[in-house]
């Protein structure tokens, strides 16, 4: 049996007396797409910053290829991190750079590669979103919401990653360019074969994108199966989130009116 | 009544102390990582470019007049006890000396340090520091280490441009204004300073220039909590660089002209 390409066990991560993380056990197999879906607030995001290092959880470990994560620093850190790409919810893109500085960052930046021919990979990486290489020239600000996404993606995939990490990859979209960003997701990671971990609350997108479903609640993942067994979890929580139902077992922390 | 005044002077020496050490660790972190291969020469020369090129219209603004009114004052000082003679030297060491390194340091702190806050500070809450990280780009050395380079390298150039300037106030008030002799004038501003005078004020700039860019990036860095949290990483960032330049400048001239 083949090592999962990225392995969670026990991992807890607490801000002061809020425990966000309570004991977290997910594998993710090499080539699989899975997607983390739960309400705001219930630590999705932590768990994603968890897995990419940007922060350390408390206990736990998170392995990557079988390699201990958590307290790699310098070297070691660089490594795993050269297999990861990110798409950010808001893009994250470098407002001072130009769109094809953008795509470019890590191939110049980080692989040391020429200016010129990493400008060739990135004309070619937003022609693979649906992007002209006109638009390489211009800055993040002259584009739009579904604009910035492409390029962000573009750039999640300019140095063709073996795991991707989605966060909100759709949030702020409308429908039909949440679908357009959706397949775009699917087209790329297929292409390069890479994984993928997406954490999202938009169930059109879960469905499309993964090919399991994890469910995030009070820190702990609650459910777990296929995409195709997730009208059927058997889990009351799932089906009130996935129905989007305000009454069930989840109560919001809002006052009554 | 005596028990909650010590409570909050308690808390307060806490949060003193503890911003102190987190400025510490930032900085000792900064200082490892500018050190250290690769060197982000294209930022660099971008933050040189901020930092003193685009700060000269302001610095030598502040020099010229600060020139021309220290010449203005010292005339209407003297001349009371007939040392008139004397105002070029005043001049020339005052703005070397002081208030050069000083008064450039608190324009460039408005200036760039507030700049470089809300910059960071805005990249901090959209994620785009984030965003380096995972494209295998430590912060630290592409945005901390070429502004603080930058910062030691740019502002004793600044400084210096700014004596220049200042002293050429100081000429313009003395010679056209206070019929002064051009020559004599400049012969006196030439024959009485010293090495040491011009040579205090740039180490004076450089450590300015360092504090001003630790600032600014420690407070962009830290930020939290949208565009509140920037403005007043901001304001912060100017306030704390102003403070210490004054406080270092005391101890900077004790180490150099104390007897």
């Amino acid at each position: 049996m083949t090592s999962p390409k990225i392995s969670l066990h026990g991992v807890t991560k607490s801000f002061g007396a809020k425990k966000v993380l309570q004991g977290i056990d997910l594998d993710v197999a090499a080539g699989e797409s899975v997607v983390v879906i739960g309400g705001s607030g219930t630590g999705k995001s932590v768990l994603l910053k968890c897995i990419l290092g940007l922060m350390r959880p408390d206990t736990g470990a998170i392995t990557i290829d079988g390699e201990e994560s958590v307290d790699l620093s310098g070297d070691g850190r660089a490594r795993i991190m050269r297999k990861f790409g990110m798409l950010f919810q808001g893009g994250a893109l470098f407002d001072s750079l130009r769109v094809w500085e953008n795509v470019a960052f890590g191939p110049i930046q980080s692989d040391g590669m020429a200016p010129a021919k990493a400008r060739d990979i990135a004309i070619a990486k937003l022609g693979n979103v649906g992007l002209g290489p006109e638009i390489g020239e211009l800055y993040p600000s002259e584009l739009s919401g579904g604009m910035q996404k492409r390029v962000a993606l573009a750039r999640a995939i300019a140095r063709e990653p073996e795991i991707i990490f989605f966060d909100e990859p759709t949030t702020g979209l409308d429908p039909i360019m949440a679908d357009v960003i959706n397949d775009l997701i699917v087209k790329c990671v297929s292409d390069l074969g890479a994984t993928a971990v997406s954490i999202t609350h938009d169930m059109a997108s879960a469905r499309k994108i993964g090919h399991r479903i994890a469910m995030l609640y009070d820190g702990k993942l609650i459910w777990q199966g296929p995409v195709a067994d997730i009208d059927r979890s058997g889990n009351a929580h799932v089906d009130q989130f996935i129905h989007g139902r305000a009454e069930g077992p989840i109560q919001m922390q809002v006052r009554k009116l | 009544m005596s028990i909650p005044v010590v409570t909050v002077l308690g808390r307060m020496t806490l949060a003193f102390l503890a911003s102190a050490g987190a400025i510490t660790m930032f900085a000792g972190h900064a200082i490892r990582q500018v050190v250290r291969p690769p060197y982000y020469r294209r930022q660099i020369l971008r933050q040189m470019l901020e930092i003193g090129y685009f700060s000269l219209p302001v610095v030598g603004l502040t020099a010229i007049f600060t020139g021309m009114v220290l010449a203005l004052q010292s005339y209407t000082g003297f001349a009371r006890f007939s040392a008139e003679a004397a105002i070029p030297n005043v001049v020339v060491v005052s703005l070397t000396r002081e208030l050069g390194p000083v008064l450039a340091g608190l324009m460039v702190a408005g200036r760039v340090g507030a700049a470089m806050a809300a910059e960071i500070g805005t990249m901090r809450v959209t994620e785009q520091i984030d965003a380096l990280t995972t494209l295998s780009t430590d912060p630290f050395k592409y945005l901390v280490g070429p502004r603080l380079i930058a910062g030691i390298v740019t502002l004793p150039i600044l400084v210096l441009i700014a004596d220049i300037i200042g002293v050429l106030g100081g000429y313009l008030v003395g010679v056209y204004k206070l019929d002064f002799n051009d020559t004599a004038y400049l012969r006196n501003t030439i024959d009485f300073l010293q090495f040491q005078d011009v040579f205090s004020g740039l180490v004076k700039a450089a450590v300015f220039g360092f504090l001003i860019t630790l600032m600014g990036c420690y407070h962009g860095y830290n930020s939290k909590g949208g565009a509140q949290g920037v403005g007043m990483a901001t304001t912060n960032a100017v306030v704390s660089a102003s403070i210490l330049i004054l406080t270092f400048n005391y101890f900077i001239t004790e180490a150099f002209f104390a007897r």
